[in-house]
């Protein structure tokens, strides 16, 4: 697994981890829309075993002080490593199936703690689903 | 035949097993064999919560997938059999018999590996129970996603197709 901040200085609020280079493309997007991507912490999980998953998010979870984790798929490897990893630690939150509207709105809503943001963030995420025509 | 899919992956339930695998094949039943996932109440709801409310997934141990495996060749439904290591699959097929063709889908580095594929890492002795799963008559191929050319087990153990 490899990782890196979302560019520039402040203090990550979460880490973002999913298949393939998804968590690097969805904070790029953040970082073009809004230049925030440095609340964020990039995990990929490729070539990686199940039990480096979790150590590597364990140890960017100890590093940067982050509260939330935000993964793409429920079956992902990511988010059975998570699930562990907020068993321990209920203080965590942990949101799957992350898209960019809920990143955007987590990274805006810095009154709320983390944690709420990512709450919050969830149902805004879920609200940017749309269909449009027949 | 119920079960299309029989499966080495230390990931267990992820991704590839669910969508990759899951919806060409119209999976509608995981065989999830592992002593240790099928001991623990907590493993078996961590796992289940992954797979979407179409699919049901058993949770038995080596010993339970061998004697239940005919039962399970006679669900209607299409199945796929999972372990997360070489050598429980090395038992099951020592104790059915009836399996004819075993996917390797992923099998990650760890101390001990070395690499023969981006996605297969072995140990000589995983090395050793693999050639001895084809000399009983068991087709080994690995192919981590169905797009994917499913590369003979000589070729993996040469390492050529890294």
């Amino acid at each position: 697994m490899s990782e890196k901040s979302g560019g520039g200085p402040g203090n990550p609020r979460a880490i973002v981890v999913g298949h393939g280079e998804f968590a690097g493309g969805l904070v790029s997007a953040v970082g073009q829309i809004c230049g925030m991507a440095d609340r964020l912490v990039v995990l990929t999980m490729m070539g990686m075993t199940p039990e480096d998953i979790e150590a590597t998010i364990r140890d960017q979870l100890a590093r940067t002080g982050a509260r939330v984790i935000f993964t793409d798929l429920p079956a992902g490897s990511a988010t059975i490593a998570a699930r562990r990893i907020v068993k321990d630690d209920p203080g965590l939150v942990l949101v799957s199936g992350v898209n960019l509207a809920t990143l955007l709105d987590f990274v805006f809503n810095t009154e709320l703690s983390p944690t709420d943001a990512a709450r919050a963030a969830a149902e805004r995420g879920k609200a940017s689903l749309i269909v449009v025509g027949r | 035949m119920a079960i299309h899919l029989y499966r080495i992956d230390d990931r267990l339930i992820h991704g590839q097993v669910v969508v990759g695998w899951g919806q060409p094949l119209n999976i509608r039943l995981i065989i999830l064999v592992d002593d240790l996932v099928a001991s623990s109440d907590w493993e078996k709801e961590l796992y289940r919560m992954a797979v979407p409310p179409d699919m049901e997934v058993r949770f038995v141990d080596v010993a339970a997938a061998i004697r239940d495996h005919a039962r399970y060749e006679l669900d209607p439904r299409p199945g796929l059999l999972l372990t997360g290591d070489i050598a429980s699959m090395h038992r099951l097929v020592a104790g059915v018999k009836a399996i004819g063709s075993v996917n390797l889908g992923g099998i990650h580095h760890r101390a001990g590996r070395s690499e023969k594929l981006r996605y297969i890492y072995l140990t000589p002795e995983e090395e050793r129970e693999l050639k001895e799963l084809e000399a009983a008559g068991v087709e080994v191929t690995a192919q981590d996603v169905p797009s994917a050319r499913a590369i003979p087990l000589p070729e993996v153990l040469e390492g050529a197709a890294r």
